[in-house]
């Protein structure tokens, strides 16, 4: 993709250089990690497309959008209620930092000890090696985790950061807060686009996104099928794909694709034999955040599920699509934001359930749980799933780890084990 | 039928020649050195038709460099799980203490792997540490846990992570604390770690402890007054992973 993006890039203010060599690490590891893969559907040809321009066309996309007038609006977490931002007609994008660049500059203004996805997205900034971060006319930050909170303050002098504040448990008072956070971004992207939002544009955006969040309720529910039809990390992908795809697109294409899996499941064709089902649960997998997806499935077993923001917690509810005036439609937002079982939550006991629930339904033989090195919220919580997983019967593996390639071998052992442990 | 397990571990490799008919079994050690490939070529030298189960951290090197043998692999977790239920029909809990890691593995009451801990990534409180611990003391590897049982008093020593423990040992000798006192303070130090680990899988007992560093003394005896009845210092604690590997090597073959 190099030679006909470099112009953009350079007005960009990317650092060439170590942008190419991102970028061809970026595809020797997709290479090894997805198109090594046998018995892949032909819907993945888009993927692997849209992958492979990840930061030409896509971007040349959001270059020619912000020349029309309209807005890009950088985001890190599910909990931004992209329903707002399409409503405005500007375009939201989900920042990947999803892999361990820039860590040397991150670590100059945060300690060394900050987890990998706080130190990716400062380091791809710091480093000029995202075209996504610098085509951005706002980055939308959250209070879910201290890291990140305190990580914003010391970003914003680097970015044009925008914070919202997250509620950290589930009562009235909460809402009303959660409330007001959302009245307050509905603001600040209307102040941003110079544009109002009306009941109209926003029951439209509200429309948009719960297509893509039921296009992928569906592919969650056809991978489900056995034998396995889809590799667990395609369909990471397509989740991580879906944070900064145009939506209608994405859409279409994931709709398409669907079609392609049902099909294959009439066959009762598969992609494995024999492999082990699990599913994984905890922190977000950001792009190119492959690691131990790829080592569970290269370890005799497949990945059929996904409790994560990158995965069901995304996608799991709709917003309500009957209110008809603009204060039913925000209200209908807050609910729906509200329901996110994040582990910044106390107590945060719908997460437990929804594990077991889907550990169950999906007739997995095992749980993997992933935690981000430093990451407190996921990290303490991990021991309650276990408890609850426990009760129920089904086995967990807790992996801690980060971005870096050093532990690769003791955690195939691991993984390993668990699968021999289960089989 | 005979089947071979092959262990190749950070420090040692061993082999083990089962013989399912007879029941009978005979075991081989040697160091890895810095060719662990040209190691194990000499230990499968003799092997003709012999199924091959490997395990340790050097398992799926073996299965890539002899493919032609037909190099199944297991690892170090399952393999130890099975030789010690083999040797130690009764026990619920293994603790392997090896060169890079350590592992305890929760047996259920037929010997099934139930659930498993193992170090992070980094080396503190595995062979490792005492390697370095013993070398900073000047005492050789194989005396270490002699030495520290020479000591008369418990110093404590706060840091897990070889570098900084290496420094507190330093500044302790500087302080003039006798070499064994500090040495027994490492040895309890490990022992802490490992402790805390038995215990989050549940400590069921009898507790077997193999592994390379279930041949010091020190650590066997610091281990065995925590744990009381129903710890078990493996008599071979080297050679479990290779044992249980080819077991399961004769169990695929049926």
């Amino acid at each position: 993709m190099a030679g006909s993006y470099e112009a953009m890039w350079e007005k960009l203010n990317l650092d060439l250089d170590a942008h190419a060599g991102l970028l061809e690490v970026l595809g020797k590891f997709y290479g090894d990690i997805y198109l090594s893969q046998d018995k892949r559907l032909r819907g993945m040809e888009y993927l692997d497309f849209v992958l492979s321009e990840i930061h030409g066309l896509r971007i040349k996309e959001l270059q020619e959008a912000k020349a029309q007038g309209r807005k890009i609006v950088g985001t890190f977490c599910v909990f931004v209620p992209e329903e707002l931002v399409y409503a405005a007609d500007a375009i939201q994008v989900g920042l990947c930092a999803g892999a361990e660049a820039g860590f040397d500059k991150a670590e100059k203004i945060l300690p060394r000890n900050t987890c990998a996805l706080i130190k990716s997205f400062v380091g791809f900034k710091l480093s000029r090696l995202c075209p996504f971060f610098e085509s951005c006319d706002l980055i939308v930050g959250e209070t879910t985790c201290d890291g990140k909170k305190k990580a914003y303050e010391i970003f914003a002098d680097y970015a044009p950061v925008y914070v919202m504040e997250i509620p950290q448990m589930k009562q009235a008072c909460d809402r009303d807060l959660w409330k007001a956070e959302i009245l307050r971004f509905k603001d600040t992207i209307e102040n941003l686009t110079g544009r109002t939002i009306t009941a109209e544009s926003l029951k439209k955006a509200i429309r948009l996104i719960n297509d893509r969040r039921r296009v992928l309720q569906r592919l969650n529910r056809l991978r489900a099928a056995e034998p396995t039809p889809i590799s667990g990390r395609d369909v990471l992908l397509i989740n991580q794909v879906s944070f900064y795809d145009d939506p209608a697109r994405f859409t279409q294409k994931i709709s398409e694709l669907c079609d392609e899996l049902e099909q294959k499941i009439a066959r009762g064709e598969g992609v494995v034999d024999g492999a082990q089902r699990v599913m994984l649960s905890g922190c977000p997998m950001a792009i190119p955040n492959w690691k131990l997806p790829y080592i569970i499935e290269s370890s005799g077993a497949v990945v059929v599920g996904e409790e994560s923001c990158v995965g069901t917690r995304n996608i799991r509810d709709l917003v309500d699509e009957s209110s008809e005036t603009l204060d039913a439609m925000l209200d209908a937002l807050v609910d729906r934001y509200m329901r996110i079982d994040c582990a910044c939550f106390t107590p945060n006991r719908e997460r437990l359930d929804h594990i077991v629930g889907m550990a169950r339904e999906l007739n997995v033989k095992g749980v993997i749980h992933y935690g981000l090195s430093f990451c407190q919220p996921y990290g303490i919580e991990s021991f309650k799933v276990e408890k609850a997983l426990r009760e129920a019967g089904i086995p967990m593996l807790a992996i801690e780890t980060d971005y870096s390639m050093e532990d690769v071998e003791q955690l195939k052992t691991r993984v390993e084990a668990f699968v021999e442990m289960i089989r | 039928m005979q089947t071979i397990g092959l262990d190749v571990g950070s420090r040692s490799i061993e082999r083990v020649v089962w013989d399912k008919a007879t029941g009978h079994w005979s075991w081989t050690k040697v160091p890895t050195t810095f060719d662990p490939v040209g190691q194990c070529r000499r230990l499968l030298a003799d092997v003709d038709g012999v199924p091959v189960m490997a395990t340790g951290y050097g398992r799926k090197l073996v299965a890539d460099t002899f493919a032609h043998l037909r190099v199944e692999t297991v690892t170090e977790i399952q393999a130890y799980a099975l030789g010690a239920h083999f040797l130690y029909p009764e026990a619920r809990t293994v603790l392997d203490i090896g060169g890079q890691d350590t592992k305890v593995i929760a047996l259920n009451a037929s010997g099934k792997v139930s659930r498993f801990e193992m170090n992070d990534r980094c080396a503190a409180g595995t062979g490792k540490f005492l390697e370095f611990m013993a070398t900073a003391l000047q005492v050789p590897l194989e005396d270490f846990g002699d030495f520290a049982l020479g000591a008369d008093k418990k110093v404590q020593i706060n840091s897990m992570c070889t570098v900084f423990a290496e420094s507190e040992a330093t500044s302790l000798m500087a302080r003039g604390e006798k070499a064994q006192n500090i040495a027994m303070g490492l040895h309890a130090a490990i022992a802490q770690r490992v402790l805390a680990m038995l215990r989050r899988v549940g400590l069921e007992k009898p507790v077997v402890f193999a592994g390379g560093v279930a041949h010091n003394r020190c650590m066997c005896r610091l281990l065995a007054e925590a744990v009381g009845d129903g710890f078990i210092a493996a008599e071979n604690p080297d050679v479990l992973g290779a044992l249980g590997a080819a077991l399961l090597a004769a169990q695929s073959r049926l």
